[in-house]
């Protein structure tokens, strides 16, 4: 008697249930991809003008590298190729705002490809992706091709300068020499404060220019594209924590402004740990995720064998936004455990 | 000494992660974490498993092995004696916890010829460790390895939802899953030189 129902139970379609958000809105991933990328246009700008011509050269190889791999893995997935709603891009411009302006240009393809194809589209494409693209292409560029990767070279303002001295970033000299040695490049700490801030030093494309990536940054959270729940937690203990344990003189003596301004922590915080589909949902969680994310940037820098720890930190907090989301989501009030029934 | 055993321990259990870093374990590491459930008993049996056999290893090492130069024999005295252990260990919990048994049974045969289970001792008895640096590496060990296994576990829980290639669904998407996770543990190289 069983038997006939069973069959036809199986035989029943599929709901199939697209990629939220589902209320209706006038947003759409599309636009929140192009405005998120809007938002980034200072910095980008911030780059080419610091960086000149290498820095358009990387950033057009990872945006046509990023769109060619979507378009491709769409086409060998045989689904349907949507270039226009801007994921692509934005993971093309994120990775080429983390990689350094004098890159060979096969790195920003290698890191490109990586992103979209491996750490996109083998998970399922947009909105399942468990580690945020741009990431995973920097950080396997970054193990790849260490010594390319952490040659920096100093900003020059001619726009067709073919000659650049190559040169270490604040953190590594940090890292290396001590605060010091960066008060006698630099003279005073205001010199010191004033060009991190506008985003004249070495570094990567988009690290470079606080001012730049704030203004994009307070745009997003004025639109309430990101909230505040991951970066101000990620940003403050990274300060905090930085302060206490960061000074060569005891506890307390650690210059949290530097820290808090140089290396990738606000593009980092502000852009790619904000990410809806790899952070938590929940909004406790995202303390707790920023929070950590914020202790293990601390604990790379000041322990670790890399003079930056921010991408590593997102990475890591990526595998556990899962368990965090699982462990911190809200009690569903109302409801009875059934004595005898498996969960 | 008590920083030493404390540099130890966090050194096993995150810069030199048994499944991120020296990617031993891997059998049990997919067989486990298909199901949150079993990643979790699984940590617990894992981690209690290579406590105590640590600890007696290394008495069986000091006091047997090293003076009377049977040095040559390790691998085989302590595979027998994490076999004898896991074979007991098996029957008690057959006995006390069977619903625990039924569904790690399987997972507790594997145990026996575990890699992991087997390289602590190894290392304990390589590095010439004492009583409680052999312990603080097995809990490390066992505790970074459940570790693994948990965060393995949701997220593969999540990506039972995704819309993973049709040649990459299971086992495949498994492994490039962990390829990266291992590539973001990198970010801790270099902390601590034991």
């Amino acid at each position: 008697m069983e038997a006939p129902a069973l069959v036809q139970a199986k035989e029943q379609p599929k709901l199939i249930v697209s990629i939220g958000p589902h209320m209706h809105d006038e947003e759409s991933t599309a636009k929140i991809m192009w405005t998120v990328s809007g938002a980034l246009i200072p910095a980008s700008l911030m780059s080419v003008y610091y960086f000149g011509m290498p820095a358009v050269m990387v950033i057009l190889v990872c945006l046509v590298t990023s769109l060619l791999a979507e378009a491709g893995m769409q086409w060998l997935l045989k689904k349907p190729i949507t270039l226009s709603d801007g994921s692509a891009f934005l993971t093309g411009l994120l990775l080429a705002l983390n990689l350094p302006a004098n890159a060979p240009l096969y790195i920003p393809f290698v890191g490109s490809v990586v992103a979209i194809m491996i750490a996109k589209h083998l998970f399922g494409g947009l909105g399942y992706n468990i580690f945020n693209p741009a990431l995973v292409g920097r950080a396997f560029v970054l193990v790849s091709f260490a010594k390319i990767m952490t040659t920096f070279v100093a900003p020059v303002t001619t726009f067709m300068a073919l000659d650049a001295k190559t040169t270490a970033t604040p953190l590594v000299i940090l890292k290396e020499e001590g605060i010091a040695r960066l008060l006698e490049i630099y003279h005073t700490k205001a010199a010191l404060y004033q060009d991190l801030f506008v985003g004249n030093r070495a570094g990567s494309l988009g690290e470079t220019s606080v001012a730049a990536l704030l203004l994009g940054a307070a745009f997003l959270l004025m639109k309430r594209y990101i909230t505040w729940h991951v970066p101000i937690p990620f940003i403050a203990t990274v300060g905090i924590l930085t302060w206490i344990f960061g000074g060569h003189d005891g506890l307390m003596t650690g210059d949290p402004l530097l820290h808090m301004m140089s290396g990738g922590l606000i593009l980092g915080a502000f852009f790619m740990a904000t990410d809806y589909v790899t952070g938590p949902s929940v909004r406790s969680a995202q303390i707790v995720f920023g929070i950590c994310a914020g202790a293990l940037t601390v604990l790379i820098r000041l322990k670790g064998g890399y003079p930056e720890g921010v991408m590593f930190a997102i990475l890591l907090m990526n595998c556990f936004a899962p368990l965090l989301d699982r462990a911190m989501r809200s009690r569903v009030f109302g409801k009875a455990e059934a004595k005898g029934v498996k969960k | 000494m008590w920083q030493h055993v404390l540099t130890i321990f966090i050194a096993s259990a995150l810069i030199n992660n048994f499944v991120f870093s020296r990617y031993l374990g891997l059998c049990i590491f997919f067989g486990v974490t298909k199901r949150m459930e079993t990643a979790v008993g699984m940590s617990f049996t894992f981690t209690a498993v290579m406590l105590i056999q640590a600890v007696l290893n290394w008495i069986i090492y000091t006091y047997v092995m090293v003076p009377y130069h049977l040095g040559f024999l390790k691998i085989v005295i302590f595979i027998g004696t994490v076999a004898a252990f896991v074979q007991a260990a098996d029957t008690i919990m057959k006995k006390v916890a069977p619903a625990l048994y039924y569904k790690l049974g399987i997972y507790l045969a594997l145990i026996v010829t575990n890699c992991v289970i087997l390289a602590v001792p190894l290392l304990n008895a390589d590095e010439n460790y004492g009583l409680f640096e052999s312990m603080a590496l097995a809990l490390g060990s066992g505790l970074g390895f459940s570790l693994a296994l948990i965060i393995m576990a949701s997220i593969r829980e999540k990506l039972e939802l995704a819309d993973v290639p049709k040649s990459f669904q299971g086992l495949p998407i498994s492994f490039v899953l962990t390829g990266l996770i291992a590539l973001a543990f990198l970010g801790f190289s270099g902390m601590i030189t034991l």
